[in-house]
């Protein structure tokens, strides 16, 4: 692809979504414009460009919109491939990879909805739930992908990593809906390792600075 | 790049268009593969569930002793497996690959569930629910061939491309919608391009040749709504 001149980011403070984008963009050292949009209020432009979902995040580059978190992580990947890549070389390492991924959309994703569309027992029987899918992705990832700390995809993170620090506040969210810690360090000390180096890399520390959205949250200390 | 001794297998079930998906790529790529049919449904095969534990599910691409799992994502590991062979499922230019993924996960996580929805509606309001919404996406996806295509016979261009495979491979699951209940979702006179697209798609040689007919389907589905029925009426 030939060189990328304009980069723009539509999205929420508090999707999850568009926080993966962020640290993807940033990851890969890319410059890139930032639209917080009102999604009780959308805007013209966010219809306009995402009219199938009407959803953020969108990412705009050079006027040509990609909506969809995980399409839009590997289509970034993909654009800006010689720095940080996000996924391994090898095919089958990279299904591996592209596996968890979707595990990751196709369960916790709805558990979370579970979660916050419940309530009394039934909302404490998904936060099980939830932890049980948390529970299966740890030992995927112990099995398939674990070289070493401290992220999933080894010295540097990768896109299992980009996915899982994105959904941090959301998971400190849910779990506060619940009354539980969806993440403890005991059983799942693949993720919460991932979490911690995560918000200690450098371009991410310095993210709120230059788009006054909240702190990454603190690391998931037991 | 594959040896000859790199061995392929496909755990698969006749009826599954996310199976037939498998088949096209390595057909295209020329792959020989060993055909497994499993049990899915009522008692899941040993096989199924030691190379499949997570989802259980086909089809399931076992290469050089080891599983991959999720159709899409077997489409892909083809494609990069077999890279030099034949023209490539996904595009190369990662705009037009981000089109491509984000049309097929349309099909897969919209289009294709509110389509099977007609066939399980409990009542008529259910049932034209469910097929507003497949017309709904049937519009958004002749738009999309029009723009992916640029006047060439697939989504892929000149060659059958991924978006092709995936939304093609539920072209057998329409004609039994079409079969049951009765309706025809891609009409020609409302979505010309995808109905001229579709008899294009289905007259390819390895697409005809896996294809099932439309009549089993409709027996498939009745037993498998049987065993759901039975399911859920149990215990």
């Amino acid at each position: 692809m030939e060189e990328v001149k304009e980069v723009k980011l539509h999205g929420y403070v508090k999707s999850g979504y568009s926080t993966m984008v962020h640290y993807a963009l940033r990851l890969k050292g890319v410059c890139y414009e930032y639209v917080e949009e009102d999604l009780k209020n959308k805007s013209e432009e966010l219809l306009s460009l995402n009219p199938v979902y009407k959803k953020v995040p969108v990412l705009v580059v050079d006027g040509r919109p990609i909506a969809e978190s995980l399409i839009i992580l590997e289509f970034v990947d993909e654009v800006w491939k010689d720095n940080n890549p996000f996924l391994p070389q090898d095919p089958y390492e990279r299904a591996k990879v592209r596996f968890w991924a979707q595990f990751f959309y196709q369960k916790l994703v709805p558990g979370g909805y579970a979660i916050r569309n419940s309530e009394g027992e039934a909302r404490k029987k998904a936060a099980e739930e939830f932890v049980d899918s948390l529970i299966i992705l740890e030992e995927g990832l112990r099995k398939d992908l674990y070289t070493g700390v401290p992220f999933i995809h080894g010295e540097r993170p990768g896109l299992l990593d980009v996915i899982l620090s994105g959904s941090h506040s959301t998971f400190n969210y849910l779990g506060g809906l619940a009354g539980v810690k969806l993440l403890e360090k005991e059983r799942m000390p693949i993720l919460c390792s991932s979490l911690d180096a995560f918000v200690e890399l450098d371009a991410i520390k310095s993210m709120a600075q230059d788009f006054k959205i909240p702190k990454p949250p603190a690391p998931s200390a037991a | 790049m594959a040896g000859s001794g790199d061995k392929v297998t496909l755990l698969a079930e006749w009826p599954s268009p996310y199976v037939h998906r498998a088949q096209i790529a390595l057909e295209l790529k020329g792959v020989s593969y060993e055909y497994l049919e499993q049990e899915v449904w009522v008692n899941k095969s040993e096989l199924l569930l030691k190379y499949n534990p997570v989802h259980k599910k086909v089809p399931v691409l076992i290469h050089k002793g080891r599983p991959i799992c999720e159709s899409t994502i077997i489409l892909q590991y083809i494609d990069e497996v077999w890279a030099g062979i034949g023209p490539s499922i996904l595009p190369s230019d990662p705009y037009e690959r981000a089109v491509a993924r984000f049309w097929a996960s349309y099909v897969d996580e919209k289009w294709f569930p509110s389509s099977t929805k007609i066939m399980k509606a409990k009542t008529e309001e259910e049932k034209a629910e469910a097929v507003e919404q497949s017309l709904t996406g049937l519009n958004l996806l002749e738009e999309a061939y029009e723009k992916s295509s640029k006047g060439k016979p697939f989504f892929g261009g000149d060659n059958v491309g991924y978006l092709d495979i995936v939304f093609g491979s539920a072209l057998c699951w329409e004609k039994t919608i079409e079969k049951i209940s009765g309706i025809k979702l891609i009409d020609e006179t409302k979505f010309p391009l995808l109905a001229a697209w579709a008899q294009r798609f289905s007259a390819i040689t390895i697409v005809k040749e896996l294809t099932p007919e439309t009549n089993k389907l409709v027996e498939f589905w009745k037993e498998l709504q049987a065993i759901r029925n039975a399911n859920t009426s149990g215990n």
